[in-house]
């Protein structure tokens, strides 16, 4: 059965709109969740696993951890026409139980219908000239470059920006964070113009710019080579090489790698996983100039993290995935994939007791985070174990608020730089720098 | 689309294919370039189409039959006594799922293939004809700017 997680706003493409909407949503989960973000400004990567594109962070996450999956977006319902005898309806709200029934109903397709990919409104089926409206254009971009998704694996990146251990600098950061956004719409408007064809044969992605013929394919191109280029420019000159180095790596993995391999073989959730990743560790390096064990911790979290984000978001897309050509763990090896998550899940205990021994933060962020973590591993082998729709669910809403959490605590837990200064671990500190030093 | 209109036009997507078709403005003075890129959007529409026609179709078809012989084995009746469609659940239909996809997985690589020069190509040749265009818009401006 076709399952949409969230609700789009399909009808208006103007972002202020969105984000009014976005509180009205009657999914209180993402309301705490967007309420919880603005507030602490840590906002975390969404990983859109994009069913027909996994764009990571600077394109989504795998099956996009961070593509695809747009937590903000509100989509339309798409259901299936199941039967002339109910009738295909779209809704703006999303009741679980209604899922369950849309699902159920379904689940098993008999008509001699084609597979309608979803409900039609009446602005879809007119005919539209292929003309380029300025005033448009802006909304057309945003969708392109998938903005809401740039703006968690930006704030991905000012999270490891915050955490890495020297004092802290608004140019370098505002810097970093605009090219990490700028290669991010490159990678992302790249990755949808790989993907029309597969992209209009499924519900989340149908309504895409390219798919819709909004926007011209050179358009598209033109617009990722004018982001992704100033974008890099910006990364290895105005803040450091490296830096550049990692995000243009970034992009050439998700649009190169990532995008092609969704399409022939299941690794493409590990390479996805790498995308989402580095952009925090783009914010380390950022921030020090240099790529050390807290950079790669911070990345292994966020890697780690991917696994039950996405896998129990594509438990509910195999129907989708199957008949789109995309190879992913949960179609072809779904015992894999279960286990996959709940190894992730653990793994994330592991690191986040790392953490405290690279002096990245104190001792008492593995002990906060610690119910976090566990919880969602219990929902990990919860899922592993009855891999059904309602366990893969609450698994995929659990990693949805988690991973704001989690870096919200580490970064509360975060070693100061005074208690280094004090302790002698910062060479050639004076004492008077230290008292000037404030706590990041 | 009306007649007068000098654009493209997109229609809404296909029932079988789910692809939106283009109906493509013929200008007068087409160029040998311009007409070159026409023809391979067309082609690619063309292609694509039957593809995915194809391939949805096979999909629909193989799915009816996957359920007709699952309740067959447990039993069941395609309509139940209140006439409503039997139906499988999720975790049923996955075996269905993994097998289409492997059967299937050579037909895409040859048409990811496929689909990747195509969109290189029309992109490319897209590029030519915008560069064409520009320059023929700046003698022009220089022509006029000149009078």
């Amino acid at each position: 059965g076709l399952f949409v997680w969230r609700l789009r706003n399909t009808g208006i493409s103007q972002i202020p709109c969105r984000f009014v909407h976005l509180y009205h949503m009657a999914n209180n989960r993402l309301i705490t969740f967007q309420y919880f973000n603005f507030l602490k400004r840590m906002y975390v990567t969404q990983c859109n696993k994009d069913l027909s594109q996994r764009a990571k962070p600077k394109s989504d996450s795998i099956v996009s951890p961070f593509h695809e999956l747009q937590q903000l977006d509100q989509e339309k319902k798409v259901v299936l026409k199941i039967s002339p005898v109910s009738p295909v309806h779209q809704s703006r709200t999303e009741t679980s139980s209604r899922n369950e029934l849309r699902e159920l109903k379904s689940a098993a397709e008999t008509e001699a219908s084609v597979i309608p990919v979803g409900a039609d409104s009446k602005e879809d089926r007119q005919w539209k000239e292929m003309k380029l409206r300025l005033d448009d254009l802006p909304g057309i971009l945003a969708r392109l470059s998938k903005i809401k998704l740039t703006a968690l694996v930006v704030s991905t990146t000012s999270a490891g920006f915050a955490m890495a251990p020297v004092p802290f600098e608004l140019t370098c950061f505002l810097l970093a964070s605009l090219g990490t956004g700028l290669a991010s719409c490159a990678a992302n408007s790249i990755n949808q113009f790989f993907e029309v064809p597969f992209d209009s044969n499924m519900n989340r992605t149908k309504n895409r710019p390219l798919v819709r013929g909004q926007i011209s394919p050179l358009l598209a191109v033109c617009f990722a080579a004018s982001c992704g280029i100033p974008g890099i420019a910006l990364l290895t000159l105005g803040v450091n090489p490296l830096t550049g180095a990692l995000g243009a790596f970034n992009i050439f993995l998700y649009t190169c790698c990532y995008t092609p391999l969704k399409r022939m073989s299941i690794a493409n959730t590990w390479v996805g996983a790498v995308v989402g990743a580095i952009p925090p560790v783009m914010g380390w390096t950022a921030a020090t100039g240099s790529l050390d064990a807290g950079a790669l911790l911070l990345g292994g979290i966020l890697y780690s993290w991917q696994f039950p984000h996405f896998n129990a978001l594509s438990w509910g897309l195999r129907e989708d995935y199957s008949r789109g050509g995309y190879c992913m763990m949960s179609v072809t090896h779904p015992g894999l994939c279960r286990r996959v998550a709940l190894r992730h899940c653990l793994a994330l205990i592991g690191l986040s007791a790392v953490a405290p021994a690279l002096d990245i933060t104190t001792w008492t962020f593995p002990v906060i985070s610690l119910p976090i973590n566990l919880y969602i591993s219990y929902l990990g082998f919860r899922f592993y174990r009855d891999a059904d729709r309602s366990s893969s669910r609450k698994l995929f809403f659990c990693s949805l608020w988690h991973l704001p959490m989690l870096l919200l605590v580490m970064f509360t837990c975060k070693k100061s730089v005074l208690e280094k200064e004090d302790k002698g671990d910062l060479p050639g500190g004076s004492h008077e720098t230290a008292m000037e030093m404030r706590l990041p | 689309p009306p007649a007068h209109s000098h654009s493209d036009w997109i229609g809404p997507p296909d029932k079988h294919s789910n692809l939106r078709p283009v109906i493509f403005y013929v200008p007068p003075e087409e160029s040998a370039l311009e007409r070159r890129l026409r023809e391979a959007r067309q082609e690619a529409q063309a292609s694509n189409q039957r593809f995915w026609a194809r391939h949805n179709r096979a999909f629909r078809q193989e799915k009816e039959e996957f359920i007709y012989s699952r309740l067959k084995a447990k039993g069941l009746e395609m309509k139940d006594e209140s006439g409503q469609k039997a139906t499988l659940n999720a975790e049923e239909m996955a075996d269905f799922y993994k097998d289409f996809l492997s059967k299937n997985l050579k037909k895409h690589l040859q048409y990811n293939r496929d689909w990747y020069k195509r969109n290189f190509r029309i992109t490319f040749l897209m590029g030519q004809v915008a560069l064409v265009r520009a320059l023929r818009w700046l003698r022009w401006r220089k022509k006029k700017v000149e009078q």
